[in-house]
């Protein structure tokens, strides 16, 4: 299989996890929605550096699979204190700064 | 042959286990179909001969990460009782949204003059990358351990029993 069917694979995921970030109503269904765009762009990075015969590229997969793991923490702990203060955690009722 | 059969399916599992994480009405069912997805990424970094990425993945991801939103799931949804469903708004918009960037990118991939085979491998993959994540990237290295660490700190001051 050529890069081409890794990129347009790593795509469609991509899309997946943005139509799920677009409609989601749940927090926490978003911030999956989020980890699928995730995924797919570290497809696309190990695919990159596969084929482009400097395997060293891959050391950035490495980075971006712990920020992700970061980011997913420190999301999941603000979703839990938008519950223990909104009592909710329905992005359409977190309209805070809405004017 | 046998690894454009194995790119298929894993891309049938990939994408297939992606619409369900989007589109589950049961929120735990969604992680679960997360963690199919996640699982399927690993298996295509081992169609890319890189090993030590897929292990990584399975352990962080498919282990970590959705174990922690499987927490904030018991956390945020059971203690009110509520059945952990979840709905859609705006799926036509979405999808129009979604379709227009996926067929823009496959557009712009295909006019693209893409490598179809790849190198062969000049070395042993794992002990490059860590060679050169204890050399020539150190520095990067040692920030992640700081963004970890204050992620981490967050994470706890974030959590932190109500006084």
């Amino acid at each position: 299989m050529g890069l081409q069917a890794y990129l347009t694979l790593a795509a469609v995921v991509f899309g997946i996890g943005l139509f799920g970030v677009v409609t989601r109503r749940n927090t926490i269904g978003i911030l999956l929605g989020i980890e699928l765009m995730m995924n797919a762009v570290n497809i696309n990075l190990v695919a990159f550096a596969r084929f482009s015969g400097s395997e060293i590229g891959m050391i950035f997969t490495v980075f971006a699979i712990c920020i992700t793991v970061a980011e997913a923490a420190m999301g999941l702990a603000i979703v839990i204190l938008l519950f223990r203060t909104r009592r909710t955690v329905m992005a359409d009722h977190l309209d805070l700064l809405k004017g | 042959m046998a690894e454009t059969i194995a790119f298929w399916s894993l891309a049938v599992v990939l994408v297939g286990s992606a619409l369900a994480v989007v589109l589950s009405r049961n929120l735990f069912h969604s992680v679960l179909w997360l963690a199919l997805a996640l699982t399927g990424t690993a298996g295509v970094f081992l169609l890319l001969e890189a090993e030590f990425l897929a292990a990584v993945q399975l352990l962080l991801y498919a282990g970590g990460v959705v174990t922690i939103v499987v927490f904030a799931i018991v956390v945020t949804e059971r203690l009110v009782g509520e059945r952990i469903t979840q709905t859609n708004r705006r799926i036509t918009a979405g999808a129009v949204v979604a379709l227009a960037f996926v067929a823009f990118v496959v557009d712009f991939i295909s006019q693209q003059p893409l490598a179809a085979t790849r190198p062969p491998l000049t070395s042993d993959l794992t002990r490059t990358l860590g060679e050169s994540v204890l050399t020539r990237f150190v520095l990067p290295f040692e920030l992640l351990g700081v963004l970890m660490l204050a992620a981490m700190l967050g994470a706890v001051y974030f959590a932190r029993p109500e006084d």
